[in-house]
C-alpha cells in the first residue's frame, strides 16, 4: 500500500476522528437535534437518552458509573472546574494544594490563579525519569491540604505516574485527590477506583473522538462536592450550566466504548510500532538520548533527543511527518520545554528533542518510512552543525565559554 | 509556523556550508550564540591580498532561520571587502529573509558572526604584523 504524506505521528495533540465515530454522530447533526434539557417531546428525551448512554460508554472506561460523569467542553475546563471548584468549595478546611512541575497547563495555570486568591500551591519535582514520587507526596501534605492533583500520563513524554500508590498516600490523609487523565484513558489501564480518584480530567479528542467535549469524573461515593464555575441553567447537577453538546458526547461515549474494547488488542500493537521506531532510530542514528522513563511510558509514545540538532531545524526536515518538538523555537517564549527542564534535561538537550506519538491509524509502513527519512535528515543537518564537528574532533562543548543569550 | 519562501530555500539549498583552515592565517573564525539557547553559529571567512572576502563557509546549530540567516549571511559576503563585510546590518537580513519578530535574533547571531571572524582575522593578522593593517 503507497503511504499517503504528510504522515500524522503527533497523537498527544490530537487524533483523528475515527470514521466509527463520525457516523454515530452524524444523526446528532441531522435529524436528532433536540436539546437534551428539553422534557417536554420527542427530540428532547433522544437527545437526553443519547447524553445518557454515553455517560455510560465513558463511565465504564475508567470504572466509574455514568451518575459521576460531568460533561465540559474539554479538559482545559475539566481540569479548571476540578481544581477551582473543589478550591472554591472546600476553603475553609484549607488553603493549600499539592501538583506537579510537569503538569499541564490546563493545571498549572489554575494553579497560579489560586495562589493570586490566596491559596498555597506546591509543585512537586520530579525524578529524572519524569515521575512523581509517592513520598514526595507523602511529604509535601500538611494539615492545610485540601487537594492534591497529579496526571495519568504526560502529554509531552509520555511517562506514567504511580496514580494508584499517590491515590493511597492522598487518601490516607483526607485530601481530594484529582488526576488530569487525558493522556492514559483509552491507551493503558486506569480505574477510578483504584487510584481512589475524587476528581478525573477526560476528553474525547485525545482518544479519537471530536474536539470540544470533554468530562469531569466527580465521585459520588463517598460523595465530593465542588463549586460550579459556570452558571446557568443548572444542567449538570448543578456542576456544569449550558446546553449539552449532544452530538460531541454521543462521539465521546462511542470513542471510549470502542477504545474499552479494543485496548488489549490497541496496547500491545502500539508498543510494537513505538519500539520498531525506536529501535530503527537508534540503531542507525548515534548520540539519540530518550527522556523519560522507557518503562513506565505510554505505549506509543517516543520523546527522543537527537544531539547537535535543534529541534525546530529538524521538524523543518520532516515537514512529510507531522511530529512536535520541545525546543524552544516552536514556542513564543524562547524557553525549552520546561516538562524536559523539570527533568532535569539539560537545555542543550530539551532543545534538540522530537515528541513522536504514535496512534490508531499508525502503520508499520509509515514507522519505516519515518525511520529512513529521519536517519537521512539526521545525516544532513548534523553535517552542517559545529557542535557535531566539535564533538567528533573531540572537543567538549562544556569547556567552551559560551556568550549568554 | 510559516517560513517565507527564501527562508525555506536557504533551509534547503544551504549555500557555503563547511569549514576553512582555522589555521590558516587569513583565515577568519567566528563562533557565536550558545548550544543552552539554542543556537550555534559558526562563520568562517578568508580574505586575499586586496583585502576582499574570497571564500566564506558556515555550520549552524539552530532553526531553520538561524541556517538561513547564515547562509544568506555567507553568501552576501563573499566577494566584499572586510569593511564592508563590517558593515552588513541584521535588519537587511530580516528584510531579505521575511523573518517574524520572533526569528530576528537570529538576524542577530549572523551579523555577530561576520563580525567575530572579521576581528579574528583582524587579530591573526596583527599578530603577524599582517600585510593589510589598512583600516
Ligand atoms: C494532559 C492534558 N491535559 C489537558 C489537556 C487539555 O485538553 P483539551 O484540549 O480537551 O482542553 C491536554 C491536551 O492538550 C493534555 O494533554
Amino acid at each position: 500500500m503507497a503511504i499517503k504524506l504528510p504522515i500524522y505521528m503527533d497523537n498527544h495533540a490530537t487524533t483523528p476522528l475515527d470514521p466509527r465515530v463520525l457516523d454515530a454522530m452524524l444523526p446528532y447533526l441531522r435529524d436528532n437535534f433536540g436539546n437534551a434539557a428539553s422534557r417536554s417531546h420527542a427530540f428532547g428525551w433522544a437527545a437526553e437518552k443519547a447524553s445518557e448512554d454515553a455517560r455510560e460508554q465513558v463511565a465504564a472506561l475508567i470504572g466509574a458509573s455514568g451518575k459521576e460523569i460531568v460533561w465540559t467542553s474539554g479538559a482545559t475546563e475539566s481540569d479548571n472546574l476540578a481544581l477551582k471548584g473543589a478550591a472554591e468549595f472546600h476553603k475553609d478546611k484549607g488553603n493549600h494544594i499539592v501538583t506537579a512541575q510537569t503538569e499541564h497547563k490546563a493545571v498549572l495555570d489554575t494553579c497560579k490563579r489560586l495562589e493570586k486568591e490566596g491559596f498555597q500551591v506546591t509543585y512537586l519535582p520530579v525524578a529524572e525519569d519524569g515521575r512523581v514520587r509517592p513520598e514526595a507526596v507523602a511529604a509535601a501534605l500538611t494539615d492545610k491540604t485540601i487537594l492534591v492533583s497529579v496526571m495519568l500520563a504526560n502529554n509531552e513524554i509520555g511517562t506514567v505516574n504511580p496514580v494508584n500508590e499517590i491515590g493511597a498516600v492522598v487518601k490516607a490523609r483526607g485530601c481530594l485527590f484529582h488526576i488530569d487523565a487525558v493522556q492514559g484513558v483509552g491507551k493503558i489501564p486506569f480505574d477510578v477506583n483504584a487510584a481512589r480518584a475524587d476528581l478525573v480530567s477526560l476528553s474525547a479528542h485525545k482518544m479519537y473522538g471530536p474536539k470540544g467535549v470533554g468530562a469531569l469524573y466527580v465521585r459520588r461515593k463517598p460523595r465530593v462536592r465542588i463549586s460550579a464555575q459556570i452558571d446557568g441553567g443548572g444542567h449538570e447537577r448543578g456542576m456544569r450550566s449550558g446546553t449539552l453538546n449532544v452530538p460531541g458526547i454521543v462521539g465521546f461515549g462511542v470513542a471510549a466504548e470502542i477504545c474499552r474494547r479494543e485496548l488489549s488488542v490497541e496496547g500491545p500493537r502500539m508498543l510494537a510500532l513505538r519500539e520498531r521506531l525506536r529501535q530503527g532510530l537508534q540503531s542507525q542514528i548515534s548520540d539519540t538520548f530518550v527522556n523519560g522513563s522507557m518503562e513506565h511510558r505510554l505505549p506509543g509514545n517516543l520523546n527522543i533527543s537527537f544531539a547537535f540538532i535543534e529541534g525546530e531545524a529538524m521538524l523543518m526536515a520532516l515537514k512529510d511527518v507531522a511530529v512536535s518538538s520541545g525546543s524552544a523555537c516552536t514556542s513564543a517564549s524562547l524557553e525549552p520545554s520546561y516538562v524536559l527542564r523539570a527533568l532535569g534535561v539539560e537545555e542543550e538537550m530539551a532543545h534538540t528533542s522530537i515528541r513522536f506519538g504514535i496512534g490508531r491509524f499508525n502503520t508499520e509502513e509509515e514507522v519505516d518510512f519515518v525511520i529512513d527519512l529521519v536517519a537521512r535528515k539526521v545525516k544532513k543537518l548534523r553535517e552542517m552543525s559545529p557542535l557535531y564537528e566539535m564533538a567528533q574532533a573531540g572537543i567538549d562543548i562544556k569547556s567552551i565559554q559560551w556568550a549568554a543569550h | 509556523m510559516a517560513y517565507s519562501e527564501k527562508v525555506l530555500d536557504h533551509y534547503e539549498n544551504p549555500r557555503n556550508v563547511g569549514s576553512l583552515d582555522v589555521n590558516d592565517p587569513n583565515v577568519g573564525t567566528g563562533l557565536v550564540g550558545a548550544p543552552a539557547c539554542g543556537d550555534v553559529m559558526k562563520l568562517q571567512l578568508r580574505v586575499n591580498d586586496q583585502g576582499v572576502i574570497e571564500d566564506a563557509k558556515f555550520k549552524t546549530f539552530g532553526c531553520g532561520s538561524a541556517i538561513a540567516s547564515s547562509s544568506l549571511a555567507t553568501e552576501w559576503i563573499k566577494g566584499m571587502t572586510v569593511d564592508q563585510a563590517m558593515a552588513v546590518k541584521n535588519t537587511q537580513i530580516v528584510e531579505e529573509l521575511n523573518l517574524p519578530p520572533v526569528k530576528i535574533h537570529c538576524s542577530v547571531l549572523a551579523e555577530d558572526a561576520i563580525k567575530s571572524a572579521i576581528e579574528d582575522y583582524k587579530k591573526k593578522q596583527g599578530a603577524r604584523g599582517g600585510k593589510d593593517q589598512v583600516a
